[in-house]
């Protein structure tokens, strides 16, 4: 057993370090760190940058032209992004609909959209979730019925929670294809252009009014049948493949350290009794604690990478990371909000745009925290609720 | 980056487990507690035998260690010894005396003890810590006073581990410095049954032994001096680090039996004509014992790691690391105790099953050499800001 990195991911990571300081743009870097809302724009200029220099795919092999990294190749990648302030990468095209489509799409739909996503030209959504189906995925209702001709399928039904539904271009939908014999046996996977006629978004705003999820209408939206991707009637097994995908990132070791760094810096500036909060015995105690979780998550986080290399299928152990590094996130965010006090208090969301000149209430670092704590809740409820993982643990591992 | 174990530690693991699961029964295991020695000389030679006493004694004196400790074989087998919930004292005498004692002994010190340290023919126990000073190693108020050829030795050791079953003590004690300084303790060994050594033993709640032990005017020879004023408070920082280090790994090893158990239970226990495994309830909370062993077993593979490092001299680095380790061992193990018994329901606290052994043993593991609070203390104080 040995946990250091070799020297080739040592210089791997000082390659990628020397990228980004090269590269990643001032202004990016700048509302990353200071927890400012980064755009449509500044997402789709950072992957452009990524791509010109053949990165566009850290997680795609070389065949598609990805990058063809090993697991702990991205690991490393990814950590330095998040340290360093660049934007995550858009899941929804490159790790879910991707994959899918390389493991189980024909020669056609490879072609049409891969190189797409690669060159981030599209921007894709997730039309998983239903206002009757959230953690019971299988039970969609949208239905995707062929026409007379046989040429298209028409498409009725409504999506949710779809992130970032209103910048994409394309959403790949579960759609029920089939009423008879078990829920999932029913289901199609199917790729729906976003500009179709009949296709409607309308904002869902958070608890701490922002926007970032949607509803998705389908109203008899037509859809050429080659957009089915795999078998009719198969989608489940593609659905899961994708989840399987997705579980597999859970353990965001470099974004875990960058938002730990953010809390110590603002206990390094605001004061208890005329000295910092950080020299606080107790709060300093409730930062320990913290970093401790981070270490034991990252320890994890490499075991399931290790488990990834020896060519482990993506597994429930991943269920256990994802509940572990969620809880996490949620407690470093809300730490940080109460180590301000009071000036968490101010609700000033014009402060959260970088551009914004005028006056802000309270210390700068201040104004996006309560904003962030709330937003934070979402991570143990999407990608599978830390109760779904529990079951799946239950079930997979400890075989109640 | 490499999880997987050498296949020499995958088979001393493997054989380990074996003889405990054959001859290491708990009934077997509560007679030898209630013997005089208060474990069993047939298990204590069978561990001799199998290698285990030597694994942190150096090659050159007839042990299996190759650099600083032996960390990796070590996880391996406390991690079973763990699993088998062993009373003798493998963890004092082969892990923490022998750290001592090949990080501090001359040559001729060394060849002297150490290779019946290894064979098992002598116990070593570390009588460092005193009554009122906590997990406080530095803070040292027995002294070593010179005395013509050697040394007169005074004052009190509390909860020494197995101190009245070992042959031989190793003893710190102040030469000079104010009471709680780093400078100026030194490391002694002395015969159990030396002049001026009195013992009050007794049974420690997990079935181990403990000793109170006073040293009243105890004259010993120079050569009796492992370590000197200069050096004895680093040679046990390490040493204890290198031991926490090892009960991480114990601490994995109950863990997963006592989730183990657990589960089973869950799927045999029937109530309301279903197991209560079916309840979600309960999943939930086995899912959840899941998630904290995961948690132990990461920390206790980064100890090891980390432990036999020098990392640039202070050891801060080595330090902290063992000081997170023990804080997240503790707080996930406690939470694994808890719902183990909570899970067994009255079971869960009768004598009859290994389960609150279990519980019992890791409770006092996590208040061995620091508990929850000091280590997490230990860690804040070393965290970069």
């Amino acid at each position: 057993m040995d946990l250091n990195p070799s020297s080739d991911d040592l210089a791997f990571r000082d390659e990628v370090r020397d990228f980004l300081h090269a590269n990643l743009p001032q202004s990016i870097r700048d509302k990353m760190l200071q927890q400012k809302k980064v755009s449509r724009e500044d997402t789709v200029r950072w992957h452009k940058i990524l791509y010109a220099h053949g990165w566009g795919a850290p997680s795609w092999p070389a065949e598609y032209g990805g990058t063809g990294w090993t697991a702990t190749q991205r690991l490393i990648f990814d950590t330095e992004c998040a340290l360093a302030g660049a934007p995550r990468l858009v899941p929804f095209g490159h790790n879910m609909v991707a994959p899918v489509i390389m493991k189980f799409g024909n020669a056609w739909q490879k072609e049409r959209f891969l190189p797409k996503i690669l060159a981030m030209d599209e921007w894709w959504c997730q039309g998983y979730s239903e206002p009757g189906a959230g953690s019971d995925l299988a039970s969609v209702k949208t239905t995707a019925v062929r026409n007379e001709a046989g040429d298209h399928y028409i498409v009725n039904g409504q999506k949710t929670w779809t992130t970032l539904g209103h910048w994409a271009d394309w959403i790949f939908c579960l759609v029920r294809t089939n009423r008879e014999g078990k829920q999932q046996e029913g289901i199609s996977f199917l790729l729906i252009d976003m500009k179709s006629p009949g296709v409607t978004v309308r904002p869902i705003r958070n608890m701490h009014d922002v926007h970032h999820v949607n509803e998705v209408f389908l109203d008899n939206v037509e859809v050429p049948v080659e957009n089915l991707v795999g078998v009719e009637n198969q989608g489940w097994t593609y659905a899961k493949y994708l989840l399987g995908h997705e579980r597999s990132g859970f353990a965001p070791v470099g974004f875990h350290k960058r938002e730990l760094q953010r809390l110590k810096d603002i206990a390094k500036n605001e004061m208890l009794n005329g000295k910092p909060l950080i020299s606080d015995p107790r709060f300093r105690a409730r930062i320990a604690q913290l970093e401790i979780r981070l270490q034991a998550l990252e320890i994890m986080g490499l075991r399931l990478i290790w488990d990834q290399e020896q060519g482990k299928p993506p597994g429930p152990d991943a269920s256990i990371v994802k509940i572990f590094s969620t809880d996490l996130t949620q407690a470093i965010g809300e730490l940080a909000m109460e180590a301000v006090g009071p000036n968490a208090q101010p609700y000033q969301p014009a402060a959260q745009y970088l551009e914004y000149e005028g006056e802000i209430a309270g210390p700068e670092y201040a104004s996006g925290l309560a904003a962030t704590h709330f937003d934070n809740h979402k991570y143990s409820i999407f990608a599978g609720s830390n109760e779904i993982q529990r079951n799946i643990i239950s079930k997979m591992i400890l075989g109640l | 980056m490499d999880f997987e174990f050498t296949q020499e530690q995958n088979l001393l693991g493997d054989s380990l487990r074996r003889y405990l699961a054959k001859g290491y029964s708990l009934q077997e295991r509560t007679r030898a507690i209630a013997t005089p020695r208060g474990f069993s000389d047939d298990h204590w030679n069978g561990f001799a035998e199998m290698g285990v006493l030597a694994l942190n004694v150096p090659e050159a004196h007839g042990g299996l260690a190759t650099g600083i400790g032996n960390p990796l074989d070590t996880l391996v087998v406390m991690r079973e010894l763990g699993r088998g919930l062993v009373v003798e004292p493998v963890w004092m005498s082969a892990i923490v005396c022998a750290n001592v004692i090949s990080a501090s002994g001359s040559d001729g010190q060394q060849a002297a003890l150490l290779p019946s340290l290894a064979d098992g023919s002598a116990v070593f126990a570390l009588a460092a810590l005193e009554p009122g000073t906590r997990y406080d190693f530095n803070h040292v108020k027995t002294t070593a006073k010179s005395t013509g050829g050697g040394y007169s030795l005074q004052g009190k050791k509390s909860v020494v581990l197995h101190g009245a079953q070992a042959h031989k003590l190793i003893v710190s004690a102040r030469m000079s410095g104010a009471v709680d300084s780093g400078d100026g303790i030194a490391l002694f060994v002395i015969d159990r049954n030396a002049d001026g050594v009195s013992i009050l033993d007794f049974e420690t709640v997990d079935g181990f032994r403990g000793a109170d032990v006073t040293l009243n005017g105890v004259v010993i020879a120079a050569d009796a001096m492992l370590a000197d004023a200069s050096s004895g408070s680093e040679v046990l920082r390490h040493a204890i680090e290198l031991a926490g280090a090892a009960l991480c790994a114990e601490a994995l090893g109950i863990v997963e039996a006592l989730t183990e158990a657990t589960n089973e239970y869950l799927k045999t226990r029937k109530q309301f004509g279903v197991p209560i495994g079916k309840f979600q309830a309960l999943q939930h909370r086995v899912a959840d014992m899941l998630v904290a062993v995961e948690q132990v077993r990461a920390m206790a593979y980064y100890a090891a790691a980390k432990v036999g490092g020098g990392d640039g001299g202070d050891g801060v680095v080595r330090t902290r690391a063992i000081a997170a380790a023990r804080a997240a061992v503790a707080e996930a193990s406690k939470f694994v105790c808890k719902n183990a018994v909570q899970l067994h329901g009255g079971m869960g606290v009768t004598d009859e099953l290994i389960v609150s052994h279990y519980v019992k043993r890791l409770t006092m593991l996590n208040q061995t050499y620091g508990d929850y609070e000091h280590h997490l203390a230990c860690y804040a104080d070393l965290m970069e800001a």
